[in-house]
């Protein structure tokens, strides 16, 4: 059995002075969420979400990075409790507190959560056509999602919508295109349009701009952080795009494996990562100016439904103990406002 | 002399678009040129956005797309002139493509040896189960793996990053003098991309390989190229030595790319390296409305 | 494959209940070996008997045991129905996939010969053979008629798989590992029509076993072969639902719905454990 992970429910007390004024929006504690499937006589589990406790503070962004199977995806789809079976949620609590009304999305009725969904939570994704109807001009899918979240009448909507979008720099003509006459990045943008019309207090969004080209990703990521400044919403934002991340993000957790296994301020993750594995994903990064040879790392990753005991880097880490290969490693705060999961970074520097 | 290892010249790639009443075409490639020499092995990136017209230029590198117009040659044979079975054997032999999704790249329902074995055979004309078997322990071995690891596996088995040394291992196996690689890293995870692009330029360096690199990621371009092109729309806007052209780029297009790659470098800067980037979303609802 | 019959025969109801009264119709028409009557002889019992021993589906007007002719009857009936489906699978595999691999104008011209077969109407082409063939008509060559009628829109389905087949990077890889065409079709591409095709052979088997039986019951076939329909024609010859020989028309019509059903239920359950979600589940993905 692991050991129980600080998970502190108030983090503000531990994380020192310069962050004690965050109230957190989001806070999860204890996370585990597993695939559970039988099926012809073959029972499986895959342990995508294990022990993940972290929160997100008020007009915060927090990012998440993993690489494929880290679980990042389904730990979002958790969080936003859009789970379906063969996935179920073991144990663990996810609690939003949107601006006072505290809602734990699994003790909550069925109604509730579709009450704030939209209005006080929202989504965007990668393919923006699962949001937009694609046989439907754009303003029927504003009236679908929004309307009856915002209560006015159809006239006084239409003049919510026209002047949320004009704020973020599109035309109203949009209104009038079908999403297929758009192109990708525009997409994305009404997307996002959609996503903020109702100034949710937060939005979680998975990879939103990977399909993208450079040049339009950039700029639907700056209509992101300038929506996000303007509404002073809270964002949960998935990428396995460490560059992103190191533009975009306040806060970042790193997954491997199901587990969170470092966390801090963007800035200091990057300038002095503790764990081997994010210290090894920067590090790596090819840079322009940059001919100097750099090592991709070893092994595979691992396979969720098996994963390797004890701490499920160890078979990949350079700085690997016996320790390591016995004991899954607790999370613990190795400066304020800055944990790691690893035996290793307790004693010294991963790098 | 001896003629150059690739010779594109010109070459021009149509599509009919739309129905029969308002027939238009798209014009995919517009008139790119450039020359591999045979003596010197080289890295040649392309470098395009989504509908620069990077990968119908290398399908038709890879002669699996003919040109409207223009011509290819390789090692002066030219490809719309291969119309027999052997002399197509005999190109597939010196020239071999590694694709974006290495997910995909074999089929999940077969035993991913037998590619490496049918390839042993064919294209290298082995014949005996021993020959076969060494040659593809051999190229395994070239990619960091060996045919025990992989033997009677199936795609699913394998991570991403050892699927693309096995694509890489099965496309060396005819001892091609020019490998075509479409995005090779594009869907690898970032802590596997970078040995598989230091496979790319062991290659080049250690069993004289030139490599066609086509990207739309200006750092592993920069990292690995020798020779680059830009490419938008497809044109070719700036072309030329890869430090030279990305340390200074030259064309609009060039810099503006070259701009909007986010530095990891930026941590905590708070987005200062987001542009604004809302010009063109103008520009594209002017030519909607 | 056994492990697969064994766990869907475990796991899966419909399975079950289809492999049994398709167990069931087999070992009737497996009975028609050990008939003690050739099937077309007639008076060799007395005729009009109810059901009763030693004649337990009862005999016909024209003297002969029901049960026995049944077996015979339903031995022809499915081995029509295997051929006919062996026969239109052959034909809509082979052309469904190399027009969806080879594209272009071989696709275009093989579509416009499937298009014609789609829109021709069955059951009127089959009664003018009938009467251009007359008595030279026989079941084998209903079968290749049928056969021929039959492929056309599964054709178009694996044609459909085969095109997005085609693009996929690893049919490339087969390309340039120096596999053949007929290489490529059959060992890459064959393995993700085959489940089609098992789930539209028992559809097919049903439709060319429902449409004999119709043929049969208005004398446009072989009525010298015994089927189920040839049977049942036999009876409304003698009408036998008047002279109230019952038996005679409601034991063919049992076996032929008991046969139905038996393969409805096999594709039913054979789709779902094709089903790729189904199937990612069992081997993770």
């Amino acid at each position: 059995m692991a050991p129980a992970t600080a998970a502190p429910r108030a983090p503000a007390k531990e994380n020192g002075k310069a962050e004690a004024t965050i109230e957190p929006v989001l806070v999860v504690s204890g996370l585990r969420a597993y695939f559970q499937t039988s099926s012809f006589g073959v029972e499986r589990e895959v342990r995508a979400v294990d022990d993940i406790s972290f929160h997100v503070g008020a007009n915060e962004i927090y990012g998440l990075a993993g690489e494929s199977s880290s679980g990042k995806t389904t730990l979002i789809k958790t969080v936003a409790g859009a789970i379906r079976p063969p996935l179920r949620v073991l144990s663990g609590s996810v609690v939003f507190d949107f601006r006072g009304r505290r809602v734990s999305v699994y003790d909550s009725d069925p109604q509730v959560m579709d009450e704030i969904r939209w209005k006080h939570l929202s989504y965007i994704m990668q393919g923006s056509m699962n949001v937009l109807n694609p046989v439907r001009r754009v303003r029927h899918s504003f009236v679908d999602f929004a309307f009856r979240h915002i209560g006015r009448k159809m006239p006084e909507f239409m003049d919510i919508v026209r002047t949320h979008l004009q704020r973020l720099h599109l035309t109203p003509a949009v209104l009038d295109a079908y999403p297929h006459q758009l192109s990708g990045g525009m997409r994305q943008r009404v997307t996002i349009a959609l996503a903020t019309v109702c100034r949710p207090e937060f939005i979680i969004a998975d990879e939103p701009t990977t399909a993208l080209d450079v040049i339009v990703q950039n700029g639907v990521l700056a209509m992101l952080r300038d929506v996000q400044r303007e509404i002073r919403s809270s964002i949960i934002f998935v990428t396995h795009d460490m560059a992103v991340h190191a533009n975009l993000c306040d806060r970042l957790g790193i997954m491997y494996a199901g587990r969170l296994v470092e966390e801090g301020r963007t800035a200091d993750v990057f300038k002095a990562p503790k764990h081997p594995y994010t210290a090894h994903l920067i590090a790596s990064l090819p840079r322009i100016g940059y001919v100097a040879a750099r090592k991709g790392l070893e092994g595979t990753p691992p396979n969720l439904a098996d994963p390797p005991s004890g701490c499920r880097f160890h078979p990949r880490c350079p700085l690997a103990a016996d320790i390591c290969r016995r004991q899954a490693p607790p999370m613990t705060w190795s400066s304020p406002g800055h944990r790691v999961a690893c035996f290793a970074a307790a004693t010294g520097s991963a790098q | 002399m001896t003629p150059p290892l690739l010779e594109v010249r010109e070459v021009v790639k149509a599509y009919s678009m739309g129905s029969v009443l308002s027939r238009h075409r798209i014009r995919a490639v517009e008139g790119v040129s450039f020359t591999m020499k045979a003596e010197r092995p080289e890295i040649f990136t392309i470098i395009g956005e989504s509908g620069s017209g990077k990968t119908t230029l290398a399908r038709m590198i890879l002669n699996t797309v003919s040109p409207t117009a223009g011509t290819i040659r390789f090692r002066g044979t030219d490809l719309s002139k291969i119309w027999r079975g052997r002399d197509r054997l005999a190109f597939m032999r010196g020239v071999q493509p590694i694709f974006q999704n290495p997910f995909d790249a074999f089929n999940p329902l077969k035993q991913i040896d037998r590619y490496l074995f049918t390839t042993a055979r064919r294209m290298a004309g082995l014949r005996t189960v021993k020959e076969i078997e060494d040659r593809a322990d051999q190229a395994l071995k070239k990619v960091g793996l060996s045919l025990v690891e992989i033997r009677g596996r199936f795609p699913h088995e394998l991570s991403g990053g050892q699927l693309q040394r096995i694509a890489i291992a099965r496309a060396l196996i005819s001892t091609p003098a020019l490998i075509v690689a479409d995005e090779p890293v594009s869907m690898i995870d970032a802590s596997l991309r970078m040995s598989i692009v230091n496979l790319l330029r062991n290659l080049r360096d250690e069993m004289g390989v030139s490599i066609i690199y086509i990207t739309h990621d200006l750092a592993t371009a920069y990292y690995i190229s020798d020779r680059i092109i830009i490419m938008r729309k497809g044109r070719v806007v700036e072309g030329g030595d890869a430090r030279a052209v990305l340390d200074n780029p030259q064309h609009p297009y060039s810099i503006q790319l070259k701009q909007a790659v986010l530095s990891p470098d930026a941590a905590g800067s708070g987005g200062a390296l987001l542009s604004a980037g809302l010009v063109e979303s103008q520009a594209e609802l002017g030519e909607l409305t | 494959m056994s492990r697969v019959l064994r766990d869907l025969f475990r796991y899966n109801r419909e399975f079950a209940i289809g492999i049994v009264l398709l167990a069931f119709v087999l070992l009737i028409s497996a009975a028609s070996f050990v008939s003690p009557y050739p099937p077309n002889d007639s008076f060799v019992v007395p005729p009009d008997l109810p059901p009763s021993w030693p004649y337990i589906l009862g005999t016909t007007s024209r003297g002969q045991d029901v049960f026995w002719l049944l077996t015979f009857a339903i031995r022809n009936t499915l081995l029509f129905g295997f051929t006919v489906a062996l026969l239109s699978r052959i034909l809509s595999l082979v052309i469904g996939l190399v027009a969806g691999y080879a594209g272009g104008l071989v696709d275009r011209v093989l579509m416009s010969i499937n298009d014609t077969f789609i829109v021709i109407p069955l059951f009127p082409i089959l009664v003018l053979f009938y009467f251009v063939m007359r008595d030279r008509m026989s079941w084998a060559l209903l079968a290749l008629a049928m056969s021929c009628l039959g492929w056309a829109y599964d054709a178009r389905l694996i044609r459909s798989v085969a095109m997005s087949l085609r693009t996929r990077e690893f049919t490339e890889t087969s390309i340039f590992s120096g596999m053949s065409m007929r290489q490529i079709l059959v060992e890459e591409h064959l393995p993700y029509v085959l489940p089609i095709v098992f789930s539209t052979t028992m559809n097919n088997i049903n439709w060319s076993i429902g449409l004999e039986v119709t043929l049969s019951v208005l004398g446009f076939t072989d009525i010298n072969t015994p089927t189920i329909g040839v049977l049942i024609y036999w009876a409304n010859q003698h009408t036998a639902l008047v002279a109230g020989v019952w038996w005679w028309i409601l034991f063919p019509v049992m076996l032929v719905i008991i046969t139905f059903v038996g393969l409805f239920l096999l594709a039913v359950s054979m789709n779902e454990y094709i089903d790729p979600r189904s199937r990612l589940s069992r081997v993770g993905g």
